[in-house]
């Protein structure tokens, strides 16, 4: 048998045929391209701010700002800098984030689970909820309540009263404000005496469970520690803890803590929208756990409860934790619209005010999406971390 | 002997309270006491808003007039809406060309037809059309300028008119981007992946409200010095970038759900890359993510009110700033009402549309 070509060495082909060759040169191409392109807005940026007699730098950042803004959770007038009120803005954005997260989980996975309900009318509310929210624009929904819902609140003088501590009106509600004094301390280190003693609580329960098949009431005994140790401090240091009641002064209230209308009206429409969503997470997350797993579960002798607890929802959250950190990014990220009414967070007074005030454009624009960037990016962590774990776990 | 015959007995009819309403109502309603208490009490709820709701919508609302002195029933008032409604759908477009707009949509129907029915012959051609030949068809018919109608400035444009065309802009335009975002992502070649990933997460990590600000404050510094952009161009560039970072993600599920075989297989046959993408792979993916693309374009239309925020008047812009008007202070509920149906009608409608797509489209298990 003659021997054919398959152990000859291939001839190379031409250079523009070679697909290792063609490779390399498409790609220094368009790395080239993306170059010259970066260079080209480089130059002509640079050029337009000399124009506009605009210098390049974050000098700026220690200019004394001189406006003041609505609400802040760090000291701040005036007479604080540009980089000041960055740090302000920040702070405003992850607080109505960290609040808006918690309002909507809560909300969403009791729809969640109402859609889910065996009883029709509940299920059928939950899914009318879903349906309307989630197919209205946020930022329609922020300003139905902004412009539309809260002006229709009594005014100051008139607020509804709860107990004298809790005044409701259209300026915003106003609630007591803890004053801390220094004995509070203690309290606190025996909170964290408390989680740290529920943490071994639970290893050891878990541990006899596993060697003696024997069930130990951790959640009711873990509670017990939680409430008491703290409380019990509270009460031997003197009860360190006053509340600072709101007050009618004049036309509006001094004292306490405030929710400024904007605040309101963008965390009750961010967390009525985001849950409507998380709710559909919900109900596919429990879903996706197929029925056999709950009939082995009872086949097994555990109660409903214990079903639950034990086989349902540890196979469900692995399905809806991925989703639901996607929806508190999302979350975190529409915030931004707090531009549309005015409060003052990250985009409103830094890509703002800030921005209208110096004119530093391209700084601010890149500061402002770094903090996105960075936030989003913590957050895939997270998921590639879980996800992992959750790999780990899976048999 | 004598044979026992054995005649069954009929058989019962179930119980009355087991079928008919009775028997819906104790299973669904009232199966235990913990679910009546639950029923009554969520009857009780909806009782209390559904009634002043439709009370306040539409039993005391005015419907006719032309004025605020019209409204004095205490309900609703629509007829804000009605004055101002032709604002709300056209925007600040010059009355005697707004035919333009109508012909626009009554074509766009037309074309979009023939696509419900099934069986049709030509409908690869005509959805081809749709995507990239009406597009032109409707610049020219919405800016005129040529074929001798007047032209018509974009910042006249408004209203519906202007979120419709910026939705189906960012759209259109992010389709061809995100294809090719997305084969760069699933490409073999390292810097060409590392910039698309780049590009795909940057967008994808921050907020459209900072990319619009971007896209109308620092566009204008990019360009050479006296380029002008007009403010609705620089808007849609910036929906462009970002929605085809979301386009590319969508795209690459559907080309992630081809099977390693099907890659394999173009190449046994010596297609070039482009070809076995262009003919094999991509029209397989492709329809695999219709439904995404569907999503995503509902996401968008929700998105597009954010140009309010750069001082675009979109849909609800026009509400807001009508509701603004001195003229008819104190009528803002009714406006954002009208908004909020409008823009429900429409996203409701494309999601149940992309649900029946998801399941004629399952023709797998």
């Amino acid at each position: 048998m003659p021997m054919d070509n398959q152990d000859q060495m291939p001839s190379r082909p031409p250079l523009w045929n070679d697909p290792d060759k063609r490779a390399l040169i498409f790609q220094v191409i368009v790395l080239a391209a993306v170059f010259a392109f970066f260079a080209y807005i480089f130059s002509n940026t640079l050029h337009n701010l000399e124009k506009r007699g605009i210098s390049t730098g974050f000098d700026f950042l220690n200019n004394e700002a001189g406006f003041g803004i609505l609400m802040s959770l760090i000291p701040y007038d005036e007479t604080y800098t540009f980089g000041r009120t960055f740090l302000v803005g920040l702070l405003n954005t992850l607080l109505v984030s960290f609040l808006g997260i918690i309002l909507a989980t809560i909300l969403g996975f009791i729809i969640g689970v109402a859609r889910l309900s065996n009883n029709w009318l509940i299920a059928k509310i939950a899914t009318v909820y879903i349906e309307t929210f989630r197919n209205i624009p946020l930022l329609l929904q922020i300003l139905f309540w902004y412009f539309a819902m809260l002006p229709l609140l009594p005014h100051p003088r008139q607020s509804v009263n709860f107990s004298d501590a809790f005044f409701l009106n259209s300026r915003g509600l106003y609630l007591p404000a803890p004053v801390f004094e220094s004995a509070f301390l203690w309290v606190l280190i025996a909170l964290f005496v408390a989680i740290i003693a529920v943490v071994f609580l639970v290893r050891w329960a878990h541990k006899r469970q596993a060697a003696t098949g024997q069930p130990f009431h951790t959640f009711w005994v873990s509670l017990a520690i939680l409430v008491t140790l703290p409380a019990v401090a509270y009460v031997v240091t003197g009860m360190p803890l006053n509340w600072n009641l709101p007050e009618l002064k004049g036309f509006n209230f001094r004292g306490g803590m405030t929710i400024i209308p904007e605040l309101a009206a963008l965390l009750l429409a961010l967390s009525i929208y985001t849950a409507a969503f998380i709710a559909e997470i919900v109900r596919s997350g429990i879903q996706a756990v197929s029925h056999g797993q709950t009939e082995a579960a009872y086949a097994l002798g555990l109660r409903p409860a214990k079903t639950l607890q034990l086989v349902i929802i540890p196979q469900a959250m692995r399905v809806i934790i991925p989703q639901l950190t996607s929806q508190y990014l999302n979350l975190t990220k529409n915030s931004s619209l707090a531009a549309a009414v005015g409060y003052p967070d990250l985009v409103a007074v830094f890509a703002g005010t800030t921005l209208n005030q110096t004119g530093q454009a391209v700084e601010i624009i890149f500061m402002t999406m770094m903090v996105y960037l960075t936030i989003s990016l913590l957050i895939s962590l997270f998921m590639n971390w879980y996800n992992n774990k959750m790999a780990l776990v899976e048999r | 002997m004598a044979v026992i015959q054995h005649t069954p007995h009929e058989d019962l009819p179930p119980p009355v309270s087991q079928t008919g309403v009775i028997g819906w109502l104790r299973q669904n309603l009232f199966s235990s006491w913990l679910n009546s208490l639950l029923t009554l009490l969520a009857a009780y709820i909806v009782w209390k808003t559904l009634m002043p709701l439709i009370d306040w919508a539409f039993i005391k609302a005015d419907w006719i007039g032309t004025s605020r002195e019209d409204c004095s029933s205490g309900g609703a008032c629509w007829v804000f809406v009605s004055v101002r409604f032709k604002q709300f759908m056209y925007g600040l477009y010059p009355e005697a060309e707004q035919w333009r707009i109508n012909l626009m949509a009554i074509l766009f129907v037309l074309l979009m037809i023939p696509m419900f029915i099934k069986n049709f012959p030509w409908k690869k051609w005509l959805g081809m059309f749709i995507l990239f030949g009406f597009p032109i068809i409707g610049y020219y018919l919405l800016s005129g300028g040529a074929f001798g109608l007047e032209h018509i400035e974009t910042s006249l444009w408004g209203g519906l008119t202007l979120t419709l065309v910026l939705a189906a802009v960012g759209i259109v335009a992010a389709l061809p981007l995100g294809i090719l975002l997305a084969l760069g992502r699933r490409s073999k070649m390292p810097i060409v992946r590392a910039l698309s990933v780049a590009f795909i997460e940057l967008w994808r990590g921050v907020p459209l409200i900072t990319v619009l600000f971007m896209a109308s404050v620092m566009l204008p510094l990019f360009l050479p010095e006296g380029a002008q952009f007009d403010k609705l161009l620089r808007a849609l560039i910036g929906i462009v970038l970002f929605q085809s970072a979301y386009m590319a993600e969508v795209v690459r599920g559907g080309l992630q759900a081809i099977p390693k075989g099907q890659y394999e297989a173009a190449e046994a046959l010596g297609l070039s890359y482009w070809k076995s993408m262009g003919l094999i792979i991509l029209p397989q993916a492709l329809k695999l993510v219709i439904p995404g693309i569907v999503n995503t374009f509902i996401a968008l239309f929700k998105d597009t009110t954010l140009v309010l925020i750069i001082g675009l008047f979109d849909l609800l812009a026009m509400i807001q700033s009508a509701t603004q008007d001195t003229k008819w202070l104190g009528f803002s509920i009714e406006g954002y009402v009208f908004a909020a149906v409008t823009f429900w009608i429409f996203c409701f409608g494309m999601s149940r549309y992309s649900q029946a797509l998801e399941r004629k489209l399952h023709t797998g298990h």
